[in-house]
């Protein structure tokens, strides 16, 4: 039965970039993933800065406005631009 | 994954441009009430506004508009179909809620003396007030919300509403996006506004996100009230927006056009009389397209260098700051180039158009208890300042329904029910992917529902509509934020259907392109001059039906009545009727 086909692992260029060396999420900071209408941005507890987990974006840029380092830029999603 | 239990006095769902007004005037009006304003988002950045606005483009301010002349301007803007009442009250209380806001700290434009710098847009009347500094808007609203003690809940999706034995809302469930814990909240009285239904068509980028509307806003809320019992109104007056091609924002005419910019066609030439969004407008808009005058334009490039600086300043960093990305990625500077547009694909919006839960002129809906304000509520029309005036009388609606009733009582199965539903996703090790179940079904909402309407297509498109209902039950997530778009596709689904079935039962053509049927090209006041009405019948099948116009309060003249429908430019009126001869299926 398809329903129960296994899934893929599809790559998608995601809109949003961090800056890892102005990003301050190993000092707690969460402004961008606190801020996003969507949630899509989340903290990578190993490298202690923030990204863009899941492609699903309405570059309406929160993320980039407040965030206070200046360390996130938001581009237009590769299919509109 | 837990279940969190909660009592509140007010439940106010959905914390964007409505909600917070709701929350902030339910504990103005009672402070003793505890209100809660539940989001699915974050409060501080969600809905429709998130990044501000850039003017109001319904404002009824002293002196250069009346409540009367703005209830007639509207009537005629949406061929009659509308509960006056409803936008009286919004008219009635327009002025006083531009004070106001003001007064909190929101920026209107202001000529010299101090007065509001009104610009006319409509066909009519002056009602457009620009907000160039319109960017802090949710921080205001958010310093109201905390200064009125509201409390808040972030990253909560609302699934559904309790109801009791007689029909009346007994509070609603909703799950963490980030937990997946499920959080039952029992309340005396409900707000819903959770904004416009807008994942319903797929944009023509295939990019499931970029939308015109917030993408957070996915019909949530109609699919709620419909659960619940409401009456929904006007779904068939589609939302259907002219729209910057492939960004999918607004193009903002009537930001420009105070400044001198129009909509042109290829040619460069104006083919419209009037920027402001109607479904009549967005037929002569597709007569253009189809007439091979396309595609169509905004135009700034015959603009003073000032001027443009000045359009660049407003638009790029209001409302979708990132526009200035997009045209420069396209090479697209306003001094050299016009900005090519299209036509979006559907939504819900009543914001916009009429499709929404039906609510009286006190934000009440059929359902005792529930409320609705802003794009989800059926007052035409109504965009940002409609859904403050609204939240307005929803938060007061609300504290008076508290003062005369208790809690109704919660029904154990219906969360035992609505639990095991919310939860099923995550509990599937193999199953569908919410994304793809979500392009396959707004993929069929395009090709069988985007006007002009066939009633042929509609009913493959309602088959198809109800075999998804089937995939529903596949859905696999394998994270809470994946079950958050799992949950999504159910209310994207009920949307598609109820957007099918709404128009299958108007058999006329009405509001231009909104409503436009091949099959039935006329307009058919004999048979159709009512509201048409969908609501979950006894047998929880979708029921169509009725609902007869409230006698005017203002009257109409007959050249009023039909002022909408002489919005094309005298000359290219002409050339169009030629071309429509050689193309008779695009004539309406």
């Amino acid at each position: 039965m398809t329903a129960f086909a296994p899934l893929a692992q599809h790559p998608a260029a995601v809109p949003v970039s961090v800056d890892p060396d102005k990003c301050i999420a190993h000092k707690g900071c969460t402004v961008c993933v606190d801020v996003c209408p969507l949630d899509v941005l989340a903290i990578d507890l190993v490298k202690g800065s923030a990204y863009m987990k899941y492609d699903e974006c309405w570059y309406c840029m929160p993320c980039e406005k407040d965030c206070p380092t200046g360390a996130v830029h938001v581009d237009i999603p590769y299919l509109l631009r | 994954m837990e279940t969190i239990e909660h009592e509140v006095d007010v439940l106010v769902i959905g914390g964007g441009t409505a909600g917070p007004m709701a929350a902030v005037k339910a504990r103005q009006a009672n402070p003793a009430l505890r209100v809660l304003l539940l989001e699915k988002a974050n409060v501080k950045r969600s809905g429709a506004i998130s990044m501000g606005m850039d003017g109001l483009n319904n404002a009824v301010v002293p002196g250069f508009a009346t409540p009367e002349q703005y209830v007639r301007e509207i009537t005629a803007a949406n061929d009659g179909i509308v509960n006056q009442k409803t936008l009286m009250a919004y008219a009635r209380g327009s002025f006083d809620m531009i004070e106001e806001l003001d007064r909190w700290g929101v920026k209107f434009e202001k000529d010299e003396t101090g007065d509001y710098a009104m610009k006319k847009v409509h066909h009519m009347g002056t009602y457009v007030l620009p907000m160039p500094e319109g960017h802090d808007i949710k921080k205001v609203l958010y310093r109201q919300l905390k200064r009125a003690r509201v409390e808040i809940t972030n990253r909560l999706v609302a699934t559904r509403l309790l109801t009791d034995v007689d029909g009346r809302v007994a509070g609603a469930m909703a799950f963490d996006c980030r937990t997946a814990d499920f959080h039952v909240i029992r309340a005396k009285s409900v707000v819903l506004s959770t904004g416009a239904a807008g994942r319903l068509g797929l944009p023509a980028s295939g990019y499931l996100f970029g939308t015109y509307e917030n993408p957070t806003n996915c019909g949530d809320g109609y699919s709620m009230a419909y659960h619940a019992g409401a009456e929904l109104s006007g779904i068939e007056c589609f939302q259907i927006n002219p729209l910057i091609k492939d960004y999918n924002g607004p193009a903002c005419a009537y930001v420009t056009g105070p400044f001198g910019g129009y909509t042109t066609n290829a040619r460069g030439e104006r083919f419209i009389e009037c920027d402001y969004w109607s479904g009549q407008m967005m037929w002569e808009f597709q007569r253009e397209l189809q007439g091979g005058n396309g595609p169509v334009f905004l135009k700034l490039d015959h603009l003073a260098e000032e001027t443009i600086s000045q359009i660049e300043t407003i638009l790029h960093t209001n409302e979708r700051p990132s526009r200035g990305r997009f045209h420069a990625g396209r090479g697209t500077d306003y001094r050299q180039r016009m900005v090519e547009m299209h036509i979006s694909e559907i939504g819900l919006c009543s914001g916009h158009s009429a499709s929404g839960v039906w609510v009286d002129e006190h934000a009440r809906t059929t359902v005792p208890g529930l409320h609705a304000a802003g794009d989800l509520a059926c007052v035409p029309h109504n965009y940002m300042l409609g859904a403050f005036v609204y939240g307005r009388l929803a938060g007061e609606s609300s504290a008076a329904f508290c003062a005369q009733h208790d809690f109704a009582p919660v029904d154990a199965g219906q969360v035992e029910r609505e639990r095991a539903r919310v939860w099923a996703p995550l509990q599937r090790e193999r199953g569908l992917p919410a994304n793809q179940v979500e392009f396959k079904l707004r993929r069929m909402v395009n090709d069988y529902l985007q006007p002009p309407k066939v009633t042929r297509k509609m009913e493959i498109g309602l088959e198809r509509f109800t075999a998804i209902q089937d995939d529903l039950g596949q859905l696999l997530a394998r994270d809470p934020h994946e079950l958050m778009r799992a949950l999504e596709v159910h209310a994207i689904r009920d949307c598609a259907e109820m957007a099918a079935r709404a128009s299958l039962f108007r058999t006329e053509s009405r509001w231009g392109l909104y409503h436009a049927r091949v099959d039935f090209p006329e307009r058919n006041d004999a048979d159709w001059f009512c509201h048409a009405q969908i609501r979950k019948g006894a047998d929880g099948a979708m029921t169509s039906f009725k609902r007869a116009i409230e006698p005017y309060i203002v009257p109409m003249a007959e050249d009023e009545r039909a002022s909408y429908q002489r919005l094309r430019v005298p000359a290219a009126a002409e050339a169009a009727a030629v071309r429509s001869e050689s193309f008779p299926e695009f004539q309406q």
